[in-house]
């Protein structure tokens, strides 16, 4: 069985203005699997909800962030428990031994008054029992394998370059070696060759330890060198699912479809279209399928009815009418 | 070097050198060190800066625009220098025919200021405008310009636009007062993916059909290759490649830039990365090694490179400053490229 099964996720930040209740459908009715040792990519762009997504899968959220509907079932090892019916004493035992979270803009997430040594304490021992005694030894060992030097230890996050921080937080997300990673933007505003050397050591850890990456990035380059699935997000649902390869070369949904042609690459020149108009605001989303006002193919029931994610070849999944829909008329 | 009536930008050999602490730890940091370069010298062009975080390249964005003085060198537009205008009218002159478009949209608006108001304020400050109707219509035109229409921004404050909106909305901004340049850091990476290449599409478009030339400010050497003529490639302060975007990009001659373009995430699944590359201990040392900024890191390096400050060698259109191409003519000799990712 899958390690990840999410089964129609429904996530809304509810609010509550003066009376006027309003719901962001940031998550709505999200539904894909992950198989274990293999890397999940999500694209969309900002405000797709990819970031709401994976604050969910990692059971961070909060209010008012709340789940509607829906289940989160991991495999660990006894048929898959729905991580949104355990209390708290559950979730805690499951994070960072079962899955760990690097979150957006991870590079600034260490604790600025504490040093990295105290930080890699802190979060060892929550975990691990009596693992004091090596516990220095393994730390340094785990962070040469990252390729940083025993110094930072001790050292301040401000201390450190953007990519070292970023590295120090992948190195505590990987240090219990847990079996599944929720990496949200993990190389977004490091420079290009940083950049390269992190992707690097996400491709190096996962070949080492056997894990589980899911990858939350808009960067869709990031994508085609890490991911060996890729899902595309937009407003709230997915649109398509296919093997990375397939999204690059096959791509079905005119969403996807505007994204990969628009890519610039260096030695084309050639002249590139963003799709036409701009994404929803998910508190006021049109009716049908969501990228209808923006679609060039849009026809009558794309504004009337919402298209479901259905497996149109093998593994390929697209929720669009132009694709193997069954019509309601 | 050369620089009539004619050329546009004229950089030279510009410093900028910035001091922080104080006491006794104080610490000199060159920004920017000896650059030179220059656009437009034959009819508008789009011309990059590119660089990584902390190579300078928004530092001498901020001299060309007048905004902080430089330390020395100087920055020549149209035949005057930008750091000796003196007095109200000739500033004004200037700052309308220069304009800038910055990384966020959101922060160029006043979020308490409707966006109309603030484009009509632009034209009546610049006296493009005499009377508020006046006004109307040059924003309205200028809006035209980048797609977007009066109706569509009427009422509304920045917060309601998209981030693409947003971004129109301030090269908008910038094109009322009819300027020949356009100096750009970062406009693109705030805005979402799908919206990216409508605004690159539009430097294109205005250098096409209203001879504006861009001075384009970027990390990202996608875009930079797709949009611009030619490029500068900055490192740690300094200037090591100059070209067009074919030279430099297709067939670049620094380390460097070699290292630069191979780190360019490919978007096709079959290109990914088959060597690995080391990762820098510390950064701010390199801004203090006397020599090549790139020593110690260099694949190629060679015994010279740590002390001596590489010679700029220019040839066929282009410049790379590196120990590697002794003469013009090494240029063709060595252009060898460092293979590294399977076709």
């Amino acid at each position: 069985m899958p390690l990840v099964r999410v089964e129609n996720l429904k996530a809304y930040y509810l609010m509550d203005l003066y009376g006027i209740k309003r719901a962001v459908r940031a998550v709505d009715g999200v539904s894909f699997q992950v198989e274990e040792n293999t890397i999940f990519g999500i694209a969309g762009e900002s405000g797709c909800g990819k970031t709401s997504l994976i604050k969910v899968l990692s059971a961070t959220f909060r209010p008012p962030l709340t789940v509607q509907e829906g289940k989160v079932i991991y495999d660990q090892g006894n048929g898959g428990t729905d991580m949104l019916s355990l209390d708290e004493e559950g979730v805690r035992k499951l994070r960072w031994e079962f899955l760990s979270y690097m979150p957006q803009g991870s590079m600034n997430v260490l604790n600025p008054v504490r040093r990295v040594r105290n930080t890699f304490r802190d979060f060892v021992g929550a975990h691990r029992v009596g693992t004091t005694k090596h516990f220095l030894a393994d730390v340094t060992q785990h962070l040469g394998h990252l390729g940083l030097p025993p110094e930072v230890l001790a050292s301040y996050p401000h201390q450190l370059s953007g990519g070292m921080r970023q590295r120090v937080t992948l190195a505590l997300a990987t240090i219990l070696e847990p079996r599944l990673i929720l990496a949200d933007e993990p190389t977004t505003a490091l420079d290009v060759v940083v950049q390269r050397g992190v992707i690097q050591l996400l491709k190096k850890l996962h070949a080492e330890q056997k894990n589980t990456l899911i990858l939350v990035t808009h960067d869709l380059a990031v994508h085609a060198n890490l991911a060996g699935r890729l899902a595309i997000m937009y407003a709230g649902k997915i649109v398509e699912v296919a093997p990375t390869a397939e999204v690059f070369g096959n791509p079905l949904h005119p969403y996807t479809n505007f994204l990969i042609r628009s890519l610039p690459r260096i030695g084309d020149k050639t002249y590139k279209v963003s799709a036409p108009g701009s994404p929803p605001s998910l508190a006021n989303l049109p009716g049908g399928c969501r990228f209808h006002p923006r679609c060039p193919h849009a026809m009558d029931v794309c504004r009337t009815e919402e298209p479901e994610l259905l497996d149109v070849s093998s593994g390929h999944n697209v929720a669009c009418f132009l694709h193997g829909q069954a019509r309601h008329e | 070097m050369n620089s009539g009536e004619s050329t546009l930008l004229s950089v030279e050999q510009l410093t900028k050198r910035f001091t922080l602490g104080g006491g006794f730890s104080r610490v000199r940091l060159v920004a920017v060190g000896k650059a030179s370069f220059q656009m437009g010298v034959a009819g508008p062009e789009i011309f990059t800066l590119a660089g990584e975080s902390g190579s300078g390249k928004t530092t001498l964005a901020r001299m060309v625009l007048g905004f902080i003085e430089p330390t020395s060198g100087c920055i020549l537009y149209k035949g005057r220098d930008v750091t000796r205008i003196r007095g109200r009218a000739n500033r004004l002159a200037f700052m309308k025919d220069v304009q800038a478009i910055f990384q966020d949209p959101f922060d160029t608006f006043n979020p308490l200021k409707r966006i109309e108001t603030y484009l009509r304020e632009t034209a009546l400050n610049y006296s493009i405008a005499a009377s508020g109707i006046e006004a109307e219509r040059v924003v309205g035109e200028a809006l035209a310009v980048v797609g977007l229409s009066l109706q569509e921004i009427k009422g509304r404050y920045p917060h309601e636009l998209s981030g693409g909106q947003a971004q129109r909305a301030s090269v908008a901004r910038a094109l009322i007062t009819h300027p020949s340049l356009l100096v750009a850091d970062e406009p693109v990476s705030m805005v979402d993916a799908s919206l990216r290449m409508s605004i690159v599409n539009l430097f294109r478009k205005l250098k096409e059909e209203r001879g504006i030339s861009v001075l384009y400010i970027t990390h990202d050497l996608a875009t930079a290759y797709y949009v611009s003529d030619r490029i500068a490639v900055m490192l740690r302060g300094t200037i090591i490649e100059v070209g067009t975007v074919d030279q430099v990009l297709r067939e670049p001659l620094h380390p460097y830039t070699q290292l630069l373009k191979d780190s360019v995430p490919d978007p096709d699944p079959g290109g990914k990365w088959t060597e690995e590359i080391g990762l820098g201990a510390l950064e701010i040392k390199q801004y203090a090694q006397s020599g090549c900024k790139f020593a110690g890191r260099c694949p190629r390096e060679l015994p010279v490179c740590r002390d001596t400050e590489p010679p700029e060698i220019e040839s066929d259109g282009r410049m790379v400053k590196c120990h590697l191409y002794q003469s013009p003519e090494s240029l063709a000799i060595q252009n060898t490229v460092i293979p590294s990712r399977t076709p």
